[in-house]
């Protein structure tokens, strides 16, 4: 006799169930810190904002919104995974506006890379919200 | 402030953080993360030294 599969029921989630999300994207960890995952989010926070400044210290390009060559289309979209970070160096106009160093590239994809980063962090807050992770 | 390491220390710096990432988002336990961490750091710089080698070899 075949038997009934048992599913569990979901967590249902108080408030606004985007507000992990939004939040880690914003900051580093804090959708983790939200979720109540006080070591994930302090780490999370150190390795995606040191990330961010390292790069910026490795004289980084930062990418402007454009239309122009693909690729920094794409570099603007990583950039911008970095959240309030990436308008607080645009704001105050950190990094440079064009590649002179041969560490500069690496900062670029150091930049580039911690805004991805944030991206999966946020995306993971957002599990971690909504009970799909524990 | 200008920051210059060398092409070995932006690895080693690289695949430090994007470990710690990886750990705490693709694994739930904290043992599985630490172990995860570990493998992703290893594959990282392994990589990095395996093709640095086989370029050496090429340019030779």
């Amino acid at each position: 006799m075949a038997s009934k599969a048992q599913t569990p029921a979901a967590p249902q989630t108080q408030g606004f169930a985007y507000s992990a999300l939004l939040l880690g994207w914003l900051v580093p960890g804090a959708g983790h810190l939200l979720t109540r995952h006080w070591i994930r989010a302090l780490l999370l926070f150190i390795s995606i904002t040191a990330m961010f400044a390292l790069g910026l210290a490795m004289q980084a390009r930062v990418y402007a919104p454009n239309t122009g060559d693909p690729l920094d289309m794409l570099g603007f979209a990583g950039d911008l995974g970095t959240g309030l970070l990436y308008f607080i160096a645009r704001i105050f106009s950190l990094g440079a506006t064009t590649v002179q160093l041969v560490t500069a590239d690496y900062g670029t994809k150091f930049v580039v890379v911690a805004g991805l980063l944030n991206f999966v962090a946020a995306v993971d807050a957002h599990n971690l919200r909504i009970g799909r992770k524990s | 402030m200008t920051y210059a390491p060398s092409h070995f220390t932006a690895v080693l710096l690289f695949a430090t953080f994007a470990s710690v990432v990886f750990a705490i988002t693709q694994r739930s336990s904290p043992r599985a993360m630490v172990k995860y961490g570990l493998y992703c750091w290893a594959l990282f710089v392994g990589s990095v030294i395996a093709a640095s080698w086989l370029m050496y070899f090429i340019r030779k």
